[in-house]
């Protein structure tokens, strides 16, 4: 007695529905209550069942608040409640299919999700009547709060980064560097969207150097924590100190807050009413983190002070797994050739991912670059390759008849 | 065209067979593949369709009149199906390009069937000048990336042939894992080559899986080859070496002049022909009495990469070039006398009771006459790969030769131990593989190996 929903997949927003058949565990298919304070988000129950689940959301803290719900990757978002103000009660309803997911807030809209928690739904996958146009739109909506939840959560890690570096704790700051980048590198692809934006914050020295401009952002940064020794070499094989000095402490407060105005800049943008994105975007963007990674990952030039390329690599492959996970239902509802080329792309995907996890993790680090072998980075590349193939069919499929 | 095309006269026509076809084997129960990529191979989404058996009729009236005329082979088109791979006996082409795979880590036996069935599809098409999938270089989805890299569009075939080959890899690894059920197939005779004196081999240049050959009269097709074959190969198995050549330094049919090796000799005079038919059953191709049965019809490929120290060769006397080689520089002819086709007399001595050919010769110790009676379908090609770190030509010789085992290649580059060229070579990539027989249109190359 499963009904036939008619409702985009998560996140549309609040739609007014009325469970039937499928009953959740939740006694009598009654509202998930969800206690937001500034520094909890405590969900009433950890499982129920597939459908469409409404949560009652009360906050009761200081300031506004978000609710979110995340995929099994905890990055990618399948639905979210923004702006819940402080004293307001609200409903927010979901379409969960069966799975891991996890329930967390974000006070302020911002930084790093807060009380995460495994949410689990089960029973039987609901049959989601669901056009076209909605399923482009659930994509868009969830991508468009991923992008922002990831530059949400930049703003301050950048901010504590760039404190230490500024102050002189270089052991602090370089311990914060790479994870700093993942934010930026799982989104990259909507970052050099703003045209004069990703040069100033992500340029590498020789780019910069090429195209005349002043030489700032995250790698300017990089080498100050990792100075070149006496005849070491930039990544084109010039001296390391050609036109290059370590920065001065007024040099250091300058880039900085150049950094800091120019994330800020980026989460302006992402969050102005007109940002949107479109699902060619968020397509293409999976297939273009793939090609950052074959193009600078692999060939360790993008960390070449810090060696740290295998947290970008890592960022870049999440960030691209993301927007495939946002179109994977439009590319499902394609038929036999949808299906079969999402499980290709998927098993692909965790073949990286396990290789990717023998070197190391963002949360607990990647070995340094330096030391991977020839033969290990090739088997990565084959991996990479393995992957971007299935991968660079996806446009087709999604916009395709 | 039988003159021209001795891989696919009508002795080895595809209704023929002689060889160890299987009756309706993997192909057939994998969905009568190959008459179109995979969903792999293509991810399903190009209308590869029915295209896969278009490569008959057309193409091969072509390869007719193009091939009549020996000098001009730039517009020939060889039939890619028969009972032999084609690319051993065909009149060597100019240009080659060369690649060695390794099947990716986890890939099982159903990987490398479908990968040879993909590889065998695109290589009949290519093979006959057309692209790897009807429409496949701009006819496809603007959203998507082309099927066929499209650097060949407008180009004739060029005499384009592709060879496949297994290495002993392939049957089971160096530490003995059987990845594809096949290890009890493998060969007794296809083992890594023994220690030969004076080599200097690097493990990235040698070795391998699995080989293609793509020989052309255009680089351009040739490299389309190998670089289509290998992008639709990413996921099952990716190049662990390639080699570009320039220049064949072997004829393999009387209708061809003979080429020069980048010491400016003559190379190949004594080379295996298609011609002498008999010669070639005897010393090229595996028979259907030889073991495995599924090898008839095959061969054994062995690669060398030989690197030439060009500069010293260069301020070398003439005289001592000569000596060192066996023959005159101009003609080719042994030193013994006579013309360059004359059989070298090895017993000949000059008027101080030396031999003419000295003992230490190249020819000499080349020789079928010291190598009881082994010979080698040479199929080699210069290279040169740009310079080395201090300035010199990093060139000289990809030798590839074919053979009906490689215990000829063996006795033979044993008794070259002692060859006075040796002084001016050395030998930096090694490679051996068992060449399947070729395959029956709507079967695929290597089929018997997995009936």
């Amino acid at each position: 007695m499963k009904r036939t929903l008619s409702v985009g997949l998560a996140g549309a927003g609040l739609i007014a529905l009325t469970l039937t058949g499928c009953v959740p565990n939740n006694a009598g298919g009654s509202a998930v209550a969800v206690a937001i304070t500034d520094d909890a988000c405590d969900v009433a129950t950890d499982t129920t069942a597939s459908g469409a689940v409404t949560f009652e959301l009360s906050n009761t803290g200081t300031d506004v608040n978000e609710f979110e719900i995340l995929a099994e990757d905890k990055l990618r978002i399948v639905g979210e409640k923004e702006n819940v103000t402080p004293g307001q009660t609200v409903s927010y309803v979901a379409q969960l299919e069966p799975g891991t997911y996890y329930t967390a807030c974000k006070f302020q809209l911002i930084g790093s999700p807060i009380g995460l928690a495994e949410f689990t739904v089960t029973g039987d996958a609901t049959a989601v009547d669901a056009d076209a146009a909605e399923l482009n739109d659930a994509a868009v909506t969830n991508y468009i709060a991923y992008i922002r939840s990831q530059v949400g959560e930049l703003i301050p890690a950048v901010a504590a980064f760039t404190t230490a570096y500024a102050s002189g704790d270089d052991e602090t700051a370089r311990g914060l560097f790479a994870q700093t980048r993942a934010f930026y590198e799982r989104i990259e692809p909507t970052a050099e969207a703003f045209g004069d934006l990703d040069p100033k914050i992500d340029y590498r020295e020789v780019d910069a150097v090429a195209e005349g401009l002043d030489w700032t952002g995250f790698h300017r940064i990089e080498k100050d924590l990792w100075p070149p020794a006496q005849g070491d070499l930039n990544s084109d094989g010039t001296s390391a100190f050609l036109d290059w000095a370590p920065s001065t402490t007024a040099e250091r407060t300058a880039f900085a807050a150049g950094l800091v105005t120019d994330t800020q800049q980026l989460h302006d943008l992402v969050n102005a009413d007109d940002f949107t994105v479109s699902v060619a975007d968020i397509s293409n963007g999976s297939i273009g983190l793939l090609d950052e990674v074959a193009s600078g990952k692999i060939s360790g030039e993008e960390d070449w002070w810090s060696g740290t390329d295998l947290t970008d690599f890592q960022a870049n492959v999440q960030g691209a797994e993301v927007a495939f996970g946002n179109v994977e239902a439009i590319a499902r509802s394609k038929g036999d050739d949808g299906e079969k080329l999402v499980d290709d792309i998927q098993s692909e995907f965790d073949a990286l991912d396990a290789l990717l996890a023998q070197y190391g993790s963002i949360d607990d680090g990647f070995v340094d670059y330096t030391t991977v072998t020839d033969a290990q980075r090739k088997e990565l590349s084959d991996q990479v390759n393995a992957l971007s193939e299935p991968l660079s069919q996806l446009t087709a499929l999604v916009l395709g008849a | 065209m039988s003159g021209m095309n001795p891989d696919a006269g009508p002795d080895s026509a595809p209704e023929n067979t002689s060889a160890a076809e299987p009756a309706e084997s993997a192909a057939d129960a994998t969905g009568g593949r190959p008459s179109g990529l995979s969903r792999r191979g293509l991810f399903g989404l190009v209308g590869a369709g029915a295209a896969g058996l278009v490569v008959g009729g057309a193409a091969g009236a072509a390869a007719g009149t193009a091939a009549a005329s020996a000098s001009s082979q730039r517009n020939a088109i060889y039939p890619f199906y028969g009972t032999r791979q084609a690319g051993i006996t065909t009149p060597a082409q100019d240009r080659l390009h060369f690649a060695s795979y390794d099947m990716a880590a986890g890939a099982g036996r159903d990987d490398l069937i479908e990968l040879l069935q993909d590889w065998t599809y695109a290589a009949a098409r290519m093979t006959q000048g057309l692209e790897v999938t009807d429409g496949g270089a701009v006819g496809g989805s603007p959203l998507a990336p082309p099927a066929d890299t499209g650097e060949a569009l407008g180009l004739p075939a060029a005499g384009l042939t592709i060879t496949f080959g297994f290495g002993p890899t392939l049957f089971s690894t160096e530490d003995g894992e059987d990845r594809f059920g096949i290890a009890a197939q493998r060969p007794e005779l296809l083992t890594r080559l023994p220690r030969f004196s004076g080599d200097s081999l690097r493990p990235e240049l040698g070795g391998g899986d699995l080989c293609i050959q793509a020989c052309a009269d255009d680089p351009q097709v040739a490299v389309h080859a190998i670089r289509n074959l290998s992008r639709i190969a990413f996921g099952r198995a990716s190049i662990r070496w390639s080699q570009l050549g320039f220049g064949r330094t072997s004829s393999t049919s009387t209708s061809q002049l003979t080429p020069r090796n980048l010491f400016g000799f003559k190379d190949g005079t004594a080379n295996v022909k298609s011609e002498d038919t008999k010669l070639v059953d005897d010393q090229v191709f595996v028979g259907s009495t030889d073991s495995p049965a599924w090898l008839a019809g095959g061969s054994y490929l062995v690669t060398r990469k030989i690197r030439m120290i060009i500069e010293t060769w260069d301020r070398t006397r003439l005289e001592e070039q000569e000596r060192v080689i066996g023959r005159d520089k101009g003609e080719g002819a042994p030193l013994s006398g006579g013309t360059e086709f004359t059989e070298p007399d090895f017993e000949a001595e000059t008027g101080a009771g030396t031999p003419a050919i000295d003992t230490d010769a190249h020819v000499r110790l080349a020789h079928p006459t010291v190598n009881k009676g082994a010979s080698l379908l040479r199929r080699g090609y210069n290279f040169v790969d740009g310079n080395d770190e201090l300035g010199r030509l990093d060139a000289g010789l990809f030798f590839m030769s074919y053979q009906r085992s490689p215990e000829q290649f063996i006795g033979i580059q044993r008794s070259l131990a002692a060859d006075a060229l040796n002084e001016y070579i050395k030998h930096v990539g090694s490679a051996i593989f068992a060449i399947p027989p070729g395959a029956r249109e709507g079967s695929y190359v290597g089929a018997p190996l997995f009936a």
